[in-house]
């Protein structure tokens, strides 16, 4: 097993570190409060703390090790005029925060309830996205319900017949997850084995039209326990996200996008266990950082890490990549 | 490393790994932090803020001599702010305050904010200002905060020379982000710390948008985890003297009023 031997122990060997690194700064107390401004000091380290890559709290080696694949990553928000530069770019940042590969879906612009030309136009910029991605990337094709034939169209052109192997569910406007139209789009992902990512959120503030909770997402999961699907954000508002999958093992929670308050990942881990939880970002509109501290913050069992980090991830998509000659 | 954003005791809707001062600091001291600027959870709700002080520079005292830097609560809609503010200043002998203004009912236009501020700058206290404490999305239903609009700092600034002023938890605001940060940034001493700053290479963004020497390293630990503000500082890839300045010299210029 290629993960052998990661332990929170060892983070907090780079942690220790860190502190020793970081050096006291000098300080003068105020009065009897006792508090220290600090003043000048040595703090030459600092920079290697950062810089350096076997560095700081949340090392690098640790990080590689992992194998860490991003279940939830976007196009927009990275620079470039093309897919491909997108790409490249998306990968610079993934070196540098030790992310191996990435699940891309939606297009340049996120351009929702666009008509069907919209959601293939997407569709083409994730797979030239994916061409670009020497191996690091696969792709997930945008549905939206109301062009339901147009969607069994991509299905067929871009998940059965191209090289995308999953799909990617928005808003359902006007209706929810749990709605008779997605019907249709499971059974097609149940035959050829594709992922299934949608949006969730649970907002206090109001969820926009068609936009499905975890609720009716569960609802549409019971009722194709063959197909597996990934609850995106888990609904963002985590202790009331996390609940409606539990009994539905076929769902998988996804950590992206939302901020990293803590807690999340333990109550995640605790409810649904490590084996039903996947990494995800939501780049670029969140970073790579706020969302991998959401795992490598958390206190959970050591072997929780690799498969929230990737195993799970690829365990699901293994199926479809093989029948595709993907290599993971 | 300069925490400029740490909380101590309960947060009031989830139980956080960190909630207790003692395992803050203990966590603290771990990731390598040497000092860290700690504000109160109390401070949101409670209406007794003479005793939210009191007990929060009674925890630093115990549990972080050195090392916790108490800002005091204020509440300026509530009689007698002045009083306070006094004793954050005289009686407790801390640096600075932290403002709630959206938990506590007022707006930066409020004319009893230029009021806070002035007397903040006499008694040599520094202002964090946070402009939120969770996403607005996933607030408790019955308890929504919306996040502080600090656009009327853009005309009380420049009013203000001898301010020292720090925007915590500025950038990520649910689905917007928060206004004027150049512009704010022009107006004078005021800082920005990363803790919601969000968007692939986030950091690197804000400093070009406002300046190296005006971002602070702070993490909003315990609500969010520790690793988040740590892990934005690698994804910026900053060179090594601006990494420095904002992982300790920004904020020891802030405290100690150098410019």
């Amino acid at each position: 097993m290629k993960n052998q031997g990661i332990s929170r122990r060892q983070f907090l060997h780079g942690a220790s570190a860190g502190a020793a690194m970081a050096g006291v700064a000098g300080s003068r107390a105020r009065a009897s409060a006792g508090i220290v401004l600090s003043e000048a000091g040595n703090s030459s380290s600092f920079a290697q703390h950062f810089s350096s890559p076997a560095a700081g709290l949340v090392d690098m080696n640790t990080l590689r090790s992992l194998h860490v694949w991003d279940g939830h990553c976007h196009m927009e928000g990275f620079e470039g005029r093309t897919p491909g530069e997108r790409m490249e770019n998306m990968l610079r940042y993934a070196d540098r925060m030790g992310v191996e590969g990435m699940s891309v879906f939606l297009g340049m612009q996120f351009n929702f309830h666009a008509g069907a030309a919209a959601m293939r136009k997407q569709n083409d910029e994730v797979m030239e996205a994916v061409k670009h991605a020497r191996g690091r990337a696969v792709g997930y094709a945008f549905m939206d319900p109301d062009y339901l034939e147009a969607c069994l169209d991509e299905i067929n052109r871009c998940v059965r017949d191209g090289p995308l192997v999953g799909l990617k569910f928005e808003f359902d406007t006007p209706a929810l997850a749990n709605s008779p139209p997605l019907d249709r789009l499971m059974e097609r992902a149940g035959e050829l084995q594709a992922v299934v990512m949608h949006h969730t959120y649970i907002k206090t503030t109001g969820n926009m039209v068609g936009e499905s909770t975890p609720v009716e997402l569960a609802e549409l999961a019971r009722r194709h326990p063959a197909v597996r699907i990934i609850c995106g954000h888990t609904g963002a508002t985590w202790e009331l996200g996390i609940p409606p999958l539990r009994r539905v093992k076929n769902v998988y929670a996804d950590l992206s996008g939302s901020d990293p308050t803590s807690g999340f990942t333990e109550m995640a881990v605790r409810e649904l266990g490590a084996e039903r939880i996947t990494f995800g970002s939501d780049i670029g509109g969140r970073s790579f950082a706020s969302q991998l501290a959401k795992v490598m913050g958390a206190d959970i069992p050591p072997s929780a890490l690799p498969l929230i980090m990737g195993e799970n991830l690829r365990r699901l998509l293994r199926p479809i990549c093989q029948a595709k000659g993907v290599q993971l | 490393m300069i925490d400029v954003n740490v909380s101590l005791f309960r947060w009031p809707f989830r139980r956080l790994a960190g909630d207790e001062p003692a395992e803050l600091v203990r966590n603290l001291r771990q990731k390598g932090v040497t000092q860290a600027w700690a504000g109160s959870f109390e401070a949101l709700l409670h209406r007794d803020v003479s005793g939210v002080n009191a007990r929060l520079a009674e925890a630093c005292r115990r549990h972080g001599p050195g090392f916790l830097v108490p800002f005091g609560a204020l509440n300026p809609k509530q009689p007698d702010w002045q009083e306070d503010l006094r004793r954050c200043a005289e009686v407790h002998q801390m640096p600075g305050i932290r403002l709630h203004p959206n938990y506590h009912g007022y707006t930066l236009d409020d004319p009893v904010v230029a009021e806070l501020l002035a007397l903040t700058a006499r008694h040599k206290l520094r202002v964090e200002i946070a402009l939120a404490m969770e996403d607005e999305r996933t607030q408790y239903a019955f308890m929504r905060i919306p996040p502080v609009d600090p656009t009327p700092l853009l005309d009380l600034l420049p009013r203000l020379p001898h301010l020292r002023l720090a925007l915590i938890n500025a950038g990520y605001q649910g689905v917007h982000s928060t206004e004027h940060i150049p512009e704010l940034a022009k107006t004078g001493n005021i800082y920005f710390d990363i803790a919601r700053i969000e968007g692939i290479g986030g950091v690197a963004r804000l400093v070009e948008r406002t300046s190296p020497r005006r971002v602070l390293f702070g993490s909003h630990y315990p609500f969010f985890y520790f690793e988040s503000a740590f892990l934005k500082m690698r994804e910026a890839a900053l060179p090594e003297e601006q990494t420095r300045a904002i992982l300790e010299g920004n904020a020891r210029r802030l405290l100690t009023g150098g410019e």
